[in-house]
């Protein structure tokens, strides 16, 4: 793994929001984590719990509060001049949630995908520019001669592949998925992942995949990290954090997961989380690295017992 | 088993600018007294406006085709708006999808939930409070009589959910509708309104459509299920048959698209394709067209229901029995086999349908 690079790395991030006022949230709180060329990473949490802000703040719509986000190696609040943060802009791209929410309704599909394009002066020529356009769409499985039509003329799923299409158009390395499945249909859910799988292969891309659904993001992710209010509980590889899950939370959020079969459904045990167990106390918790590749969140005193625990699964 | 509600042949369409949109083009089932029963389908499958004709909440440009529905011997799509405004809220009751916009923001919560009391009941302001805060502690609302003069966002997602809840329960309907009851929430939270409404359902005795499109929910909540599709149903049986021996291609793409928990190096297997459009249904079965096992005859053909068992029945020409044997995806094939093992004796013991053939 160590051969790899870290094409991304969070250090430390904080990012509160109304600071100093009495309504100060603390979004997310202290988050250190990597992410390696050429893998997808799943951030996985509740509502509120961060997520969404978490891959805000990479994309640096949001100014840190303490911390750092180093890209390649170098950090994203430094980008001083116009021509680096372009640059920056180019390299990382966003899908986002809402397909219905996300497009200009009063934009053609052409323009939405071409915005990027014209921004970054990737065209030579107008005909490059409704070229480029055309194979987008052939990319994400649209007919090429959808290019004149508006936004409402498509489903959902028909939508996310616009959107998709919009975020490959400046050819990025890393793209921030938020929920891109979550507001479509089991059928078109499946379709879509299938499709930004396939992207991977072929142009080389590092995903941050931020979802709620578990079982997706099992199934996409290489790697996964789970976060709760602001704070990453557990990461470990997508399989292991499945069998062998440490954490409490971690526990009790895949124990919640209902499951396509009835016989399991009559056996599952939802697990109860209690936050005033492994928080709030005065102890210092912070990620420690139990077996290689597997971190969780402990104090000096928890971690004895989350390291025979992960003894115990090694064994069995 | 007594049937609580009959739908037989029920038609809708949506008059539009564009023409008639037939978002249900004959569905008849049974709701049996003290059952859940899972409607599946996706977004516009036609499994909401199901639910809407039996409230009697059809938006204006619908118009009712064929059909009817039977509730205590009466048809409701006959009923007069006076006749429904006596049932709804009263024997029929509805747990709204989106607990965000569903309470009115400027009036309390004991006002909100006793409020089908003070109609339906006649209840004087004081018994209403008493029963309000009885329901309130059933649906787990702690320290119910304090937080009754509280404000909608004065609780969480949960909570409202559960306030919602309370609201459809105070009656003691004998048929809940819950559409997407949870799908707004996050997975710990829907575990808990889950195993709430399952406990409560057998508590009060009342039978509960379920809509979601979540086909894990259905697996944990279901006694029986119908899958729609294009405004049909086109496979019901109980949730064991559903899910372990399901018949029409349909389900066999929906079970198949969804990642287990041991998937992991092949890709998903995708319906693919779109659902067709309402405005003008195709002719024969409308999922031929993404239908990988799809025979001549469904295109030009709709298909009949073929039962199964005698709880079992799917619209599909591969059940006739001239039609070609296929073979189903693996995951499909790993299910049936599951079931052959587990299931299928306990069944025709059950079933004099499949014993008598």
């Amino acid at each position: 793994m160590a051969e790899r690079e870290q094409i991304l790395q969070v250090k430390n991030l904080k990012q509160y929001f109304n600071v100093g006022k009495p309504d100060e949230v603390k979004a997310v709180d202290d988050i250190s984590f990597a992410i390696y060329q050429g893998e997808t990473f799943g951030l996985v949490g509740e509502s509120g719990s961060g997520k969404t802000t978490v891959g805000r703040s990479i994309i640096h719509l949001y100014e840190p509060t303490a911390g750092k986000i180093l890209f390649h190696g170098q950090d994203i609040s430094q980008l001083k001049s116009a021509a680096t943060r372009l640059q920056f802009r180019q390299q990382m791209q966003m899908i986002f949630q809402d397909p219905y929410a996300s497009l200009n309704p009063r934009m053609k599909v052409k323009d939405i995908i071409a915005e990027g394009i014209d921004v970054h002066h990737l065209a030579t020529s107008n005909q490059d520019r409704d070229d480029r356009v055309a194979h987008l769409l052939e990319v994400v499985g649209l007919n090429p001669d959808h290019a004149t039509r508006y936004p409402y003329e498509f489903s959902g799923g028909q939508r996310q592949r616009i959107g998709i299409a919009r975020a490959l158009a400046v050819e990025p390395e890393f793209i921030i998925a938020d929920e891109p499945i979550s507001a479509l249909d089991v059928s078109i859910q499946a379709q879509v992942v299938n499709l930004l799988q396939d992207l991977q292969a072929q142009h080389e891309l590092t995903y941050l995949f931020i979802a709620h659904d578990l079982s997706m993001v099992k199934y996409i992710s290489d790697r996964i990290g789970v976060i709760h209010y602001g704070r990453l509980m557990e990461i470990a590889p997508a399989d292991e954090i499945y069998a062998n899950p440490l954490h409490p939370y971690t526990k009790s959020l895949l124990s919640a997961v209902p499951v396509p079969d009835p016989e399991y459904e009559r056996k599952r045990q939802a697990i109860a989380y209690d936050a005033t167990l492994y928080e709030g106390d005065d102890k210092k918790r912070q990620l420690v690295e139990v077996v290689p590749g597997h971190f969780i969140r402990a104090s000096a005193d928890e971690l004895p017992t989350y390291q025979q625990q992960a003894m115990h699964y090694q064994v069995v | 088993m007594t049937n609580i509600l009959e739908v037989n042949d029920l038609a809708v369409s949506f008059t539009t600018f564009a023409g008639d949109v037939q978002a249900v083009r004959g569905v008849s089932f049974d709701l049996h007294k003290g059952e859940i029963l899972a409607i599946v389908g996706e977004t516009g499958s036609g499994k909401s406006v199901t639910t809407k004709a039996i409230m009697g909440l059809l938006a204006n440009n619908a118009k009712i085709k064929s059909g009817t529905i039977k509730f205590a011997g009466q048809d409701l799509l006959k009923a007069t708006p006076k006749e429904m405004a006596q049932i709804n809220g009263n024997d029929i009751a509805e747990i709204i999808q989106d607990p965000m916009t569903s309470l009115d923001p400027t009036m309390t919560i004991g006002k909100q939930v006793s409020e089908p009391l003070r109609i339906h009941k006649e209840m004087s302001r004081k018994q209403a409070m008493v029963r309000t805060k009885e329901v309130l502690e059933l649906v787990g609302i702690q320290n119910a009589s304090a937080r009754m003069k509280d404000y909608p966002h004065q609780f969480s997602g949960g909570q409202r959910q559960r306030i919602v809840i309370a609201m459809a329960l105070v009656n003691n309907p004998k048929i809940l509708i819950a559409d997407e009851p949870t799908t707004a929430l996050d997975v710990t939270i829907q575990a808990q309104i889950l195993k709430l409404m399952k406990e409560l359902q057998k508590r009060i005795d009342t039978s509960i459509i379920f809509i979601t499109h979540d086909l894990g929910v259905v697996a944990g909540m279901a006694d029986r299920v119908a899958v729609m599709y294009a405004g049909k149903i086109v496979e019901i049986g109980l949730v064991d048959e559903i899910f372990y021996d399901p018949k029409h291609p349909y389900t066999w793409g929906l079970i198949n698209s969804m990642p287990t928990l041991d998937t992991k190096s092949h890709r998903l297997a995708a319906i693919a394709g779109t659902p067709p459009d309402l405005l003008d249904p195709p002719k024969g079965d409308a999922f031929a067209p993404r239908n990988p096992y799809a025979l001549k005859i469904d295109c030009q053909q709709e298909p009949p229901f073929f039962a199964v068992t005698a709880t079992h029945a799917a619209a599909t020409w591969l059940l006739h029995p001239n039609a070609p044997q296929v073979t189903p995806p693996p995951e499909i094939l790993r299910r049936q086999q599951f079931y052959q093992k587990h299931f299928a004796t306990k069944v025709q013991q059950l079933d004099p349908f499949s014993a008598a053939k």
